[in-house]
């Protein structure tokens, strides 16, 4: 692929971060490319979800550099990273249930210089609700949506930042059958607009069919990296999500 | 919308017009009942300004009251009475900043006795300064202010709140507050630089609580440490403001004005077990209305359409 002569949108090298004595995320380092969906894979408790805290700035990395375009990001305050591109969603869903749809997404570009008109604002708002098929429902208290619509509302949030950069944390976890296939759309598309993707997830058929590239973790360690269909049928990989004679017992 | 606004203007509109007539009264009890319920009034609106969007309960409305107080203690008699009152300002939102930046990563209820220790340990403070240093424990506070001057004063201040507080919601600042009281991880991740934001805002309602304690301050004439630190304003304002509903700007008034009347009628009437009526109050205050009189309010409108059915329903 053309990977190389693309502008890395992401980079992060030598990254490590422990809990007392657990390395929850050990020496991580990958690269991530204009346009990219890469998917960040691995067993529970393996330091996906801690990845992305710390790419996105909840957590402080022990040592390590994340690069965002070029920028050095690793440390700094989630909101200046969130402020320079970076948005995301979460792994158990966060939407403001005190508030309405509309208001939900307001609080992702409200914050975003420049600043928008209240006009300029509104008609944003009503893209971005059409967009994750939310359309109409932006008098509706966030508090009263179904699972999928809170996850739609999350994602639009995210997005009215205009990232260029987005992590997906499990995002198309506990979906039904007909409600991921409208969810991998969605995601593709995302991609058509040009947003570098990272996405965290179990679900494999979302994976095989967004993901160009994977990462795979286990036990905070890297233990492949390649095109989706290599790594999945990699022995390695393998061996991590189904057990057997594991190579550090 | 707009019709609402209409409606809350005129009745704002009236309330201000009957309390421009309470000096005419003459009656010094009236007056002196109306600077309580104006006194509850804005430090209640102040507290809910911070507390209510960002659900952070403050136990300091005390420290800021009685900076102000002392201050007015201090130069009172040196300095001209704008000026005095402008350093009050000044002093209660520099204390609020340094407060606010070294406990506002604090939440729960660990920012709740924090803030109440912050009062006791500047109340020892100036205990201490007093006795080790200036050698008194109270001071005389002879300025020419009468008692319809602290009405117009605190009249001028509630106005001044009401419009800070309108201001602030409608503005960016409000809105993120509103954020951060609902999640505060979505709002860093939104963009808000969320320290600063609860800081500003924490700053701003301590700057009105300690102007309340400057402007209280000549309607002793004595004040010590016990009187100006006195931690049941804490208290007291916080069941006002809750008791009105913090969420909403007009919501503390609903409290500030029974209670002040309720708790004037008490002490009058049972001043030796004041403290234990005023604890049931307050649990009463929890268990019941958890949103407060506007919460009541608010559901009023819904219930005539028919709304509630339907969320229980849904």
């Amino acid at each position: 692929m053309s990977t190389e002569t693309r502008a890395q949108i992401l980079e992060v090298a030598g990254l490590r971060r422990a809990f007392g004595g657990l390395v929850a995320v050990n020496d991580l380092g990958f690269e991530v490319a204009q346009g990219e969906i890469m998917g960040l894979l691995g067993p529970n408790g393996s330091g996906k979800t801690t990845a992305l805290n710390l790419m996105s700035g909840v957590l402080r990395p022990d040592t390590g550099s994340i690069r965002l375009m070029g920028k050095e990001i690793s440390g700094l305050a989630a909101y200046r990273i969130a402020r320079l591109g970076l948005a995301r969603t979460f792994q158990l869903v966060r939407v403001l249930d005190g508030m309405d749809c509309r208001e939900n997404i307001k609080a992702g570009l409200a914050f975003q210089k420049p600043h928008l008109s209240v006009a300029e604002a509104e008609v944003r708002i009503d893209m971005l609700l059409d967009r994750v098929g939310l359309g109409g429902q932006d008098q509706r208290p966030a508090a009263d949506l179904t699972y999928i619509d809170r996850k739609r509302l999350e994602l639009a949030r995210a997005l009215a930042a205009k990232p260029r950069l987005l992590l997906l944390d499990e995002w198309l976890a506990g979906l039904n059958p007909s409600e991921l296939t409208i969810g991998i759309n969605l995601i593709r598309s995302l991609k058509a607009d040009g947003i570098t993707i990272v996405l965290v997830e179990h679900v494999m058929n979302a994976v095989r069919a967004l993901c160009d590239r994977c990462v795979v973790m286990s036990s905070g360690r890297k233990i492949a990296e390649g095109a989706t269909a290599d790594v999945l049928s990699d022995a390695a990989v393998v061996k991590a999500y189904l057990g057997g004679v594991a190579a550090d017992a | 919308m707009t019709a609402r606004t209409t409606g809350f203007s005129v009745v704002a509109l009236a309330a201000l017009v009957l309390l421009a007539f309470v000096p005419r009264l003459g009656n010094a009890y009236y007056l002196a009942l109306a600077i309580s319920l104006l006194q509850y009034t804005v430090l209640a609106t102040a507290w809910g300004m911070f507390s209510g969007p960002t659900r952070y309960v403050s136990l300091a409305t005390t420290a800021f009251f009685g900076v102000g107080a002392y201050t007015v203690a201090v130069l009172g008699e040196i300095l001209l009475w704008p000026l005095v009152l402008l350093i009050a300002a000044a002093l209660g939102a520099v204390l609020a900043a340094i407060v606010g930046l070294s406990t506002l990563r604090l939440s729960g209820v660990y920012f709740v006795i924090f803030t109440f220790g912050l009062t006791e340990l500047i109340r020892q403070l100036v205990v201490w300064f007093e006795v080790n240093k200036s050698r008194v424990l109270g001071r005389y506070v002879f300025v020419d202010i009468t008692q319809r001057d602290i009405y117009w004063q605190l009249m001028a201040l509630t106005v001044a709140v009401f419009l800070l507080g309108w201001l602030i919601a409608r503005s960016r600042l409000g809105f993120a507050l509103r954020v951060i009281g609902e999640d505060e991880t979505v709002a860093k991740h939104c963009g808000v630089n969320t320290t600063f934001a609860k800081v500003a805002l924490f700053a701003i309602s301590a700057t009105v609580m300690t102007l309340v304690g400057a402007i209280m301050a000549p309607r002793w004439t004595y004040i010590e440490p016990s009187i100006a630190f006195n931690s049941m304003i804490s208290f007291q304002v916080l069941i006002m403001a809750l008791l009105g509903g913090a969420h909403r700007l007009w919501g503390p008034v609903l409290g500030a004005v029974p209670l002040t009347l309720l708790f004037e009628l008490l002490s009058a009437r049972f001043p030796n077990t004041f403290t234990i009526i005023l604890g049931c109050i307050f649990l009463l205050i929890v268990y019941m209305l958890p949103r407060g009189v506007a919460g009541l309010f608010e559901k009023l409108p819904a219930r005539l359409r028919g709304d509630d059915t339907r969320r229980v329903a849904a």
